[in-house]
């Protein structure tokens, strides 16, 4: 069976800057995935490519077997991928429940049927007892549970979460740890970037390691945080270990 | 049509297009500054045509040389409009668009209203004054001595504009308030003085072209309007916020604006700008300099 | 929580159906013509307001062009009448299919454009329009058009006797346009709407295409619209480009929503009930709308609204009640 994503030879350029040099990566199904590297490395802008935000300079994105490269990101979420945001994008003037209908509709043409849809969904994430609350009136982690239940609303084959985890307190990330292994459990695959290794590292299957725009080193969790590559890409030269 | 008539078309258009770079500039200064599309900047138009005119009419002060006074007064009208009204439209938190959108909006049917109010509908105008109705002859082209004046006022204000953004702190903090307003309150500039002087600096410029204006155009309660939507079209086609769009924006509206004048019947000489308007919104939504 | 919900809807719908009905009694009390007009203007523009609010409050895109729409109406109606004897009926019709093609078509540029150079782009293409009237020899240019007298009739929608049937007739439109937001608050279409005004980058990672929901809305919008302008036109029983196309009527759609709540369901109709009336009588007794009076007013009052009461006066309402509710 063929991988349910893959990126192949995505390059993405700014002008003079390059973001993205010959990525290729492929998440399979069912997996969980870790996209990780340091500030800059280009881990935000190969997640908008995948999303569909803008097209790559260069290279394909394949989803379920399809060439989605230049499909907008709303077709792609018909398709099957669903995301969320590093910095929340709620809509503010919505009550909870009404933020996750509008990604519930995507697949529930019925309104009585992506109201139950969108409940279901509320439940799962454990926001149901906010339902009838103003998106903007949540507290910062609750603001980011909506963008994964919203996306979740969409029923994806591929789940990608920016940062989703980054920023909360310790009891906050171990709530958002287990919900992504029950996202995962429901069959989802997952795609996630993190900066922050400590945080995905237990939960990932499998991580990618970007530094500098390439695929730096990619492998099971335990193989790539004792990499010297990665430590060197984290820490910098000087506090390389047996490089 | 001879050369002759399309030269003479060209020259009062470049010159009535410098003074509408003027009118537009101070909308830019502060769309640029904060994001805020000033909706009354017909009415301080207006307003300070009104001063001008009662300048003129009680105290005989020509309104080339009230026209210090009156940017001077309209400044700090600018100022306190920021700091009474404007300064609260910045602090909403749900429907942020509109609530700026209808503050400047009704601020502008107030002004109106209130102008109406005190001084009648009336059309009135400055009958007498040095400049008003003379024209100078060069070459054989005819050139009204307001509008020539205007524009070296237009030119004169553009480049100490320039001069003062690039070369003094006030300037610079103003530049860098619209670059980043976040990293300017770390540096301890207080955001809502800038603010409150780029109003003013808005208002003052507008009162500037505004004082010159009342020499040749009628006064009333509504002229702000037309004038409005034609810098709104400046603006826009010089690229919102960008000042020296403005400039170039003005020149450009004048230009097309003789020329329709000279192809159509005169009921339809804005449809010219529009058009352009139109075309680069088509082409260009940023404007032709805008770089946001 | 569901049933909670569905209540509140049938609730929304039965509160209208009983204001409707108290409305349709009105005439009995109401026997004074210069009364009963307000009362025709207020439905109007509750109208006029509920479908500008559907692309301008709930789908955020704030048109002040909207007299464009308007107009279009008015002048198609009369056009067809006039020159082709057309009934008006059918005419009002074409004038909202029309207007509807035109929204759309502008639309394609338009909606590129964000926030204040969306709101500046339709009020040079509303002035445009305008002109462009003031100037169409053919449709009467700046003196616009008279509709003949045909005698009173449903048929050809014309009464000079008693003014009743227009009442009815802006009743039924009020009712229609409200109707039409309240069906559309609750489907695909409505929620598409919020969301793009809300927050159109997260919109379309939802699947939402945001262009063509705002195709959509400036399309519905624009049709009913153009029905106000038909019915208008009939109304005045004469037309030109300034008493149905000016900017003041961009404003008179735009101001009642504002002024009750932009984007929710009872906004515009409690925005007109206040502002129409308001705006008659302070000019009628302040006299003449020369002095000015009027535009202070209403001047002041959308400034107050905007900075105190963003979410209009229906919030006033439904404050107290939402506290810690789920809707």
């Amino acid at each position: 069976m063929t991988a349910l994503l893959e990126t192949r030879g995505v390059w993405q350029r700014f002008g003079g800057l390059i973001a993205n040099s010959d990525v290729s990566i492929s998440v399979g199904r069912g997996e969980i995935v870790g996209l990780i590297g340091p500030n800059g490395a280009g881990k935000s802008t190969l997640f908008n490519l995948i999303a569909g935000v803008l097209p790559p300079t260069q290279g394909s994105i394949w989803f379920d077997g399809e060439d989605v490269t230049h499909m907008p990101a709303a077709e792609r979420c018909q398709r099957g991928v669903g995301r969320t945001f590093q910095v929340v994008k709620s809509f503010e003037t919505m009550t909870v429940i009404d933020n996750v209908i509008v990604g519930a509709l995507v697949r529930n043409t019925v309104m009585r049927e992506a109201r139950r849809k969108a409940y279901e969904v509320l439940e799962f994430t454990g926001l149901a007892p906010r339902a009838g609350v103003l998106a903007s009136d949540l507290v910062p982690a609750e603001k980011r549970r909506l963008e994964v239940a919203r996306a979740l609303a969409t029923e994806p084959k591929l789940l990608l979460l920016d940062e989703v985890l980054t920023g909360l307190t310790p009891t906050e990330a171990q709530t958002g740890v287990a919900l992504v292994r029950k996202v995962r459990d429901a069959g989802i695959t997952v795609l996630m970037v993190e900066h922050v290794m400590e945080i995905v590292m237990p939960l990932v299957d499998r991580a990618i390691v970007l530094d500098l725009g390439k695929v730096l080193v990619e492998g099971k969790p335990s193989d790539v945080v004792r990499d010297p590559k990665v430590i060197k890409a984290y820490l910098g030269d000087r506090h390389a270990v047996g490089a | 049509m001879t050369a002759q008539a399309i030269i003479q078309s060209l020259a009062s258009g470049l010159l009535m297009g410098l003074l509408y770079g003027l009118i537009a500039v101070g909308l830019a200064l502060i769309f640029g500054l904060m994001d805020v599309t000033n909706f009354a900047h017909g009415e301080f138009l207006m307003i300070a045509m009104y001063v001008s005119f009662f300048l003129f009419t009680f105290f005989a002060i020509d309104p080339l040389l009230s026209a210090p006074l009156v940017a001077a007064a309209m400044f700090v009208f600018g100022a306190v409009i920021y700091l009474l009204i404007v300064r609260f439209a910045m602090r909403a938190k749900t429907n942020a668009g509109m609530v700026q959108i209808f503050t400047t909006f009704g601020l502008a049917i107030v002004l109106r209203g209130l102008a109406q109010f005190f001084f009648t509908p009336d059309y009135r105008s400055i009958p007498q004054s040095w400049l008003g109705g003379k024209t100078i002859s060069f070459a054989g082209i005819f050139l009204p001595e307001p509008q020539l004046v205007g524009a070296l006022v237009s030119i004169a204000a553009f480049a100490g504009l320039y001069f003062f953004i690039h070369r003094t702190d006030f300037g610079r903090a103003l530049e860098a308030t619209r670059e980043d307003p976040g990293a300017v309150a770390l540096v301890g500039i207080d955001k809502n003085r800038v603010f409150a002087f780029g109003w003013g600096l808005g208002a003052g410029l507008v009162g500037l072209a505004g004082a010159i204006m009342a020499v040749f155009f009628y006064i009333y309660p509504d002229v702000g309007a037309s004038f409005a939507l034609i810098a709104y079209v400046t603006v826009a086609l010089g690229g919102f916020g960008s000042v020296f769009g403005a400039f170039a924006g003005g020149i450009i509206v004048g230009l097309v604006e003789a020329m329709t004048a000279l192809m159509l019947p005169p009921s339809l000489k804005s449809v010219g700008i529009y058009a352009v308007y139109l075309l680069v919104v088509f082409i260009r939504p940023r404007g032709l300099f805008g770089s946001m | 929580m569901d049933r909670n919900f569905a209540a509140r809807r049938r609730r929304d719908l039965i509160v209208a159906a009983v204001l409707a009905a108290l409305a349709a009694l009105a005439p009995l009390f109401v026997k004074d013509v210069y009364v009963q007009n307000i009362l025709i203007l207020t439905l109007m523009y509750a109208a006029l307001s509920q479908s500008w609010n559907i692309l301008s409050g709930y789908c955020g895109q704030i048109s002040l062009g909207h007299a464009l729409y308007f107009g279009i109406g008015a002048y198609t109606t009369e056009l067809l009448f006039t020159k082709f004897g057309v009934l008006p009926w059918f005419g009002m019709l074409a004038g909202g299919a029309i207007a509807a093609v035109i929204a759309m078509g502008l639309g394609y540029p338009f909606f590129r454009l964000r926030g204040h150079y969306f709101v500046i782009a339709t009020i040079v293409i509303a002035e445009i329009g305008l002109l462009l009237f003031q100037n169409w020899e053919w449709a009467g240019a700046a003196m616009g058009i008279t509709i003949p007298v045909r005698g009173d009739s449903w048929l050809k929608f014309q009464f000079m006797r008693s003014k009743l049937p227009y009442f009815y007739f802006a009743l039924a439109l009020c009712c229609l346009a409200w109707f039409v937001t309240w069906w559309l608050e609750d489907s695909k279409w409505g929620f598409w709407w919020r969301a793009v005004k809300d927050n159109p980058e997260a919109a379309e990672s939802l699947g939402v295409v945001v262009f063509n929901s705002k195709m959509g809305a400036a399309a519905v919008s624009a049709f009913l619209v153009a029905i106000g302008g038909a019915f208008y036109a009939q109304f005045l029983a004469y037309i030109d480009p300034e008493s149905v196309m000016g900017f003041q009527f961009s404003l008179l759609m735009a101001l009642p929503a504002v002024l009750g709540g932009i984007g929710t369901l009872w906004g515009p109709v409690l925005g007109a009930a206040i502002l129409i009336p308001m705006t008659e009588l302070t000019r009628s007794f302040i006299g003449g709308s020369g002095r000015g009076v009027d535009l202070i007013v209403y001047g002041t009052l959308i400034v107050l609204i905007a900075l105190a009461l963003p979410q209009g006066l229906v919030s006033l309402f439904s404050r107290s009640k939402a506290k810690g509710a789920t809707r």
